[in-house]
């Protein structure tokens, strides 16, 4: 197989930045993607079957045969996930990755979630640490991936954010009905709601138009392709340029290494199962936190016995992603008007500063809702069935108003992939096992959130509000997995520094979720793009022609 | 396109079982003691019940694909209720009186719970999901919720409504 300068392992945020960024530059790239690459002619509007709901399955992959998982309870049971099951933590597997269908915000983290410990120590039993890099340091970046990958919204509401030289490129989409109920609610509590952040045209931008607000969104492609990812931005630029060759349905085995420990290509199977091999001159890895440490983890030589940048035990440890509270509340009249995305106003006031606690989250009102979403969501007391659960629906589905937010979480060392030791997928590869818990004082941020999303909706006049802040009993990663490669500067401590380049292999980067330190109290999406532009933007720097500088 | 589509499956699958009238998994037994429970956890209002918006078609159709995983406690479950209804009532579950249906299901919350579990979740899943599944025939439920269906498309739905700054 023909040499080449780079293979990029995931098609995703991550993934496919780097790839586009490399290619323009200059470098021949391949860019594997383990699933097929969907059009909008795919986007079916199946309430039981897409990303977000997937009582009959995952409509952007993986597909629940030949790929399970094994997660590890509390007890220390073990047991067998498929894909579409919670305990898989899940994201999506084609091209786009978790952009394909997710909802879109778009935030940026703020300048004291880089410094947590340094803002708040780190609570005992905790792995809470500082980024090696700074909101300044990815400011440039943040605003290179809001106005390439397009993003929509509105800050000046609020003073709680970090400085910015340039306004979003777009404006907000207009409020729907919730955003009039709550903003003035949440102005009479003092506090300062915006419209928030997302990936989503709201006028014709990048020679795409606007949302056309339908119903069917987070969890779906977008039929009218106004919702912004990889998939429809960078990924055709990369490969426009002639300098990248995309390579779908092809899964990822071992990255492989030569005498000196440096990689040199990625052994792969084809979308017919047959072992590849593609030799190059450096490795990113995006294949998303589990997915990437498990590649990690699996490729295993003589002088890498415990998989590549593993030397210290620290691939696959802090894996997080986001404790998710709020809560429902239900009014007596009609508000829910049908208008996507739905999530429309945010407030940031409570995301650091409460004392006692080490950080918060954002807080803004939930997407659209289909009726399947509201079947355990009616008002405490409502029967589960039975013409009083019928009467509930009717009653509740179009009165309530949802408000959540996702909880700054306190990383531990012990939420972890692993590899099992005998389940193998499809391909003969070592699966991933995913054990630990989150750290308890997450709960008791995300406790705190739950009431603050109580009290905002009391004061928007709900007469009656239903707290959710159920504490998880095993890790929570998912859509927002990250930390599992995490950033740093000491070797010893982290898999990766800076520049995303694993410390003991100068060839090998990991560019997604992997390298967060922690998650902040927002959607990560935007942060991984941030970080994929300033990764390879150093990367590029650094490459001479036929390799890096050392 | 909806009718047409569950017509062809019935006749597709007429061909393959000859021991049932049209169903994918289910014998007409099985149906007619499943029909009961939904309609008991979804009864007719003014609006149709599970059964009556395609439900039954909608699991019958899942035991043979996503949830042929839960065929055993499917089959065990249904016998279970019309061993209840048999014991407490003298009758099967499907000739028993609305009450009594009730009763059965009751107490199979309580003494089968996974089963019980597994079909209020399926029957919710296809009143009130996706059309295309065999339930929620001509999305009777989103209509009972106010739901445009069709939906109105494009931004004609937004102006439509008040509100509008732009």
């Amino acid at each position: 197989m023909k040499h080449v300068n780079a293979v990029v392992i995931g098609a995703g945020a991550g993934g496919g930045i780097a790839a586009k960024e490399l290619a323009v530059a200059g470098l021949s790239v391949v860019l594997l993607e383990r699933g097929p690459w969907y059009t909008t002619a795919d986007c079916r509007k199946d309430d039981l079957r897409n990303q977000r709901t997937t009582m009959l399955g995952n409509a952007f992959g993986p597909r629940d045969e030949g790929t399970p998982r094994v997660t590890v309870d509390a007890s220390g049971a073990a047991r067998i996930v498929l894909a579409s099951e919670g305990g898989y933590q899940n994201n999506a597997a084609c091209v786009g990755g978790g952009t394909l269908s997710y909802g879109g915000q778009a935030w940026r983290y703020l300048p004291q979630d880089f410094r947590m410990r340094s803002t708040y120590g780190a609570p005992a039993g905790s792995s809470l640490e500082d980024w090696p890099i700074t909101y300044d340091d990815l400011e440039p970046f943040y605003e290179k991936a809001e106005y390439e990958i397009g993003v929509s919204g509105d800050y000046s509401g609020t003073p709680f954010k970090g400085p910015r030289r340039r306004p979003l490129p777009m404006p907000p989409l207009a409020p729907n009905r919730e955003f009039y109920i709550l903003e003035p609610a949440a102005k009479r509590l003092g506090l300062h709601p915006f419209h928030l952040p997302m990936t989503r045209n709201s006028v014709p931008y990048n020679g795409r138009g606007p949302c056309m607000r339908c119903r069917w969104c987070v969890g779906f492609a977008c039929e009218v392709d106004a919702k912004n990812g990889s998939q429809n931005t960078v990924i055709p630029t990369a490969l426009a340029s002639g300098n990248c060759e995309l390579r779908t349905e092809c899964m990822a085995k071992e990255i492989l290494t030569d005498d000196r420990g440096r990689a040199r290509g990625v052994a792969y199977f084809d979308a017919d199962g047959h072992l590849q091999q593609q030799p190059c001159d450096l490795v990113i890895v995006s294949a998303c936190a589990i997915e990437s440490a498990r590649l990690l983890l699996n490729s295993k030589s003589r002088l890498y016995p415990n998989g590549i940048g593993n030397r210290y035990d620290l691939v696959g440890r802090n894996l997080q992603g986001h404790h998710y509270t709020g809560a429902v509340g239900f009014f007596d009249y009609d508000i829910y008007d049908d208008v996507g995305p739905g999530a429309s106003i945010a407030i940031t006031d409570y995301n650091h500063g409460t004392p006692g606690l080490c950080g918060g989250g954002m807080l803004a009102n939930e997407f659209t809702r289909l009726p399947i979403h509201m079947i355990d969501r009616l008002p405490a007391g409502s029967p589960r069935w039975g013409l009083g659960h019928k009467q509930a629906m009717r009653a509740a589905y179009k009165r309530n108003i949802q408000v959540f937010g996702p909880t700054q979480q306190i990383p531990t060392a012990d939420a972890r992939v692993t590899l099992d030791p005998t389940v193998r997928d499809k391909w003969g590869l070592p699966v991933a096992r995913i054990s630990g818990n989150v750290h308890p004082h997450t709960f008791d941020i995300g406790e705190v959130q739950a009431q603050r999303a109580v009290a905002w909706l009391k004061e928007a006049g709900a007469i009656s509000v239903t707290k959710l802040a159920n504490k998880a009993t095993g890790v929570s990663a998912g859509q927002h997995q990250a930390g599992t490669c995490r950033m740093g500067n000491d070797p010893q401590s982290s898999v990766v520094d800076r520049d995303c380049r694993i410390h003991d292999v100068d060839n090998v980067f990991v560019i997604d979720g992997s390298v967060h330190v922690n998650n902040g109290g927002f959607n990560p999406v935007l942060t991984i793009m941030a970080i994929a532009y300033m990764a390879s933007a150093s990367l590029v720097r650094n490459w001479k022609g036929t390799g890096l500088k050392s | 396109m909806i009718a047409t589509a569950a017509a062809g499956s019935a006749l597709l699958s007429g061909c393959f079982s000859a021991h049932n009238s049209g169903w994918e998994f289910l014998t007409d037994s099985n149906a007619a003691t499943l029909k009961a429970i939904c309609d008991q956890i979804i009864p007719a209002d003014g609006f149709p019940s599970a059964s009556g918006a395609g439900v039954l078609t909608y699991i019958d159709r899942q035991l043979t694909r996503h949830y042929r995983r839960h065929q055993k406690v499917y089959l065990a479950g249904l016998e279970q209720a019309s061993r209840i209804s048999h014991e407490r009532f003298g009758t099967a579950l499907e000739s028993a009186s609305p009450q009594q249906e009730l009763a059965v299901v009751t107490a199979l919350e309580s003494e089968n719970h996974q089963f019980f579990e597994l079909v209020r979740e399926h029957t919710l899943e296809g009143y009130y999901g996706s059309p295309r599944h065999g339930g929620n025939r001509d999305a009777v439920s989103w209509r009972m919720l106010g739901l445009d269906e069709p939906p109105l498309r494009g931004r004609a739905q937004y102006d439509l409504r008040k509100g509008s700054p732009s």
